[in-house]
């Protein structure tokens, strides 16, 4: 490697690692203050969340078993969510939004954006 | 078979059965299964082989894109079925895959599944999907590979040898609570559909998830499913295939026999053990004991139908 190189990489490692430790948890890809509900034993966790409009939810699944998120209305869909894998959706409106996993029907919860 | 036989091979089915080995061969006489040990049967094959000829493979749940504890390898398991599907000394004439061919609806995943279904001997595949090839946000990744059967509507039937072969789906709308829906569209297409038919005509009907009611908190049932049962009744001969559930549950009501597959994947809990039907982890050594494939002979055509389930142990 040629100095030439290595410089320009350096700054850009240098510009990940400050990024990474302002972000907080940057694999999520949602704002660090954003609420989680985590999905464990078939069950969303909490089943019901109240969030101002504006707010990003940031869904987790924690199962063996793969699992989605998908609102009643069609207003998101996440796709099969494996095991560690996450889906976030930013609600812009107030009112109450039911969502389901696809997969496993009997697990529902809901939204409440005041 | 002498009476003396099949009783001995009843015990030994039995005795098969409770300690979950080797497979079981289930002679369907007078709407009543009748068990024999598979063990015993290999070793009259001559004898088995003039109780019927084998009209179709059923694999089903081979989930391509699954990898975690419960086993690492479905490519491995779904090859060793294949090998073992291709060792039949005589071929069936058709497969029927009962649906969750992929994990996560991913491409790459029905890729991988198509190209494994290639190394069949059989080539005549027909399809249903499970819940877990649909998920893609537009739902459109069975449809564009196995579609065309169904003019991408998911349901169709076929004739073979004399039989009749209605394929359902039963996951793309759930009732509140979890249980499958074929929908009044699809009802009333299969009503039309079984009209054309005599009644002496053998009735084969799959679909994913279980056509009756095994565990309702689970979601393992079909909730209007009773309405597709009125205009199968006045047939003799009715076999429903499902997959779904990981596990070999059966039971017999009139002249309809209920029977769901083993996975070529991994096993499933019991229903209700546990959270939910998350996979289950055994020891390494026991996995392929659970895993496994379902043949369908007609034994005396046209009343007769008998399913041999397979492991892979």
């Amino acid at each position: 490697m040629n100095s030439g190189t290595y410089r320009p990489l350096l700054t850009i490692a240098v510009a990940a690692l400050i990024w990474l430790l302002a972000a907080g948890n940057p694999a999520s890809g949602a704002p660090p203050d954003s609420p989680q509900i985590l999905i464990k034993d078939f069950m969303f966790a909490p089943d019901s969340l109240t969030i101002k409009a504006g707010t990003t939810v940031t869904w987790a699944n924690k199962d063996d078993e793969p699992h989605s998120v998908v609102s009643d209305t069609g207003l998101f869909r996440s796709g099969a969510r494996d095991t560690d894998e996450t889906f976030s959706f930013k609600f812009d409106k107030p009112g109450t939004y039911h969502f389901t996993c696809s997969i496993h029907p009997k697990m529902v919860g809901t939204i409440i954006v005041d | 078979m002498p009476d003396d036989k099949l009783l001995q091979s009843r015990r030994n089915a039995l005795k098969c059965m409770a300690y979950g080995g080797a497979g079981t061969l289930f002679v369907l006489a007078g709407g009543v299964f009748t068990p024999v040990d598979l063990a015993t049967a290999a070793d009259e094959k001559p004898g088995i082989a003039r109780l019927g000829r084998p009209l179709f493979v059923q694999i089903s749940d081979t989930h391509i894109g699954f990898n975690k504890e419960a086993n690492p390898d479905v490519n491995g398991t779904l090859t060793q079925t294949i090998d073992i599907v291709n060792a039949m000394a005589v071929q069936p004439a058709l497969i029927i895959h009962t649906g969750d061919i992929t994990h996560l609806s991913r491409p790459a995943e029905f890729d991988q599944a198509q190209q494994m279904f290639s190394r069949l001997r059989t080539t005549e595949l027909h399809t249903v999907p499970g819940e877990h090839d649909t998920q893609d946000p537009t739902v459109t990744e069975y449809f564009n590979r196995f579609g065309r059967a169904s003019d991408n509507k998911g349901y169709y039937s076929f004739d073979h040898a004399g039989v009749h072969f209605v394929a359902l789906i039963n996951v793309l709308q759930f009732k509140p609570g979890g249980l499958g829906t074929l929908g009044d569209e699809q009802l009333a297409w299969v009503v039309a559909d079984l009209k054309a038919r005599t009644s002496s005509t053998p009735i084969v009907v799959f679909a994913h998830m279980p056509l009756w009611t095994i565990y309702e908190p689970w979601g393992w049932g079909t909730g209007d499913a009773d309405q597709l049962m009125q205009p199968l009744r006045r047939f003799g001969s009715v076999t429903v295939l499902n997959g779904h559930i990981h596990q070999i549950v059966q039971k017999v009501e009139g002249n309809v026999t209920f029977h769901t597959a083993r996975s070529t994947a991994y096993p499933q809990p019991l229903a209700g053990e546990g959270a939910g039907p998350a996979p289950l982890k055994v020891p390494a050594d026991q996995l392929r004991g659970m895993l496994g494939v379902t043949s369908v002979s007609v034994v005396k055509h046209p009343s007769s139908m008998m399913m041999t389930d397979t492991t892979l142990a």
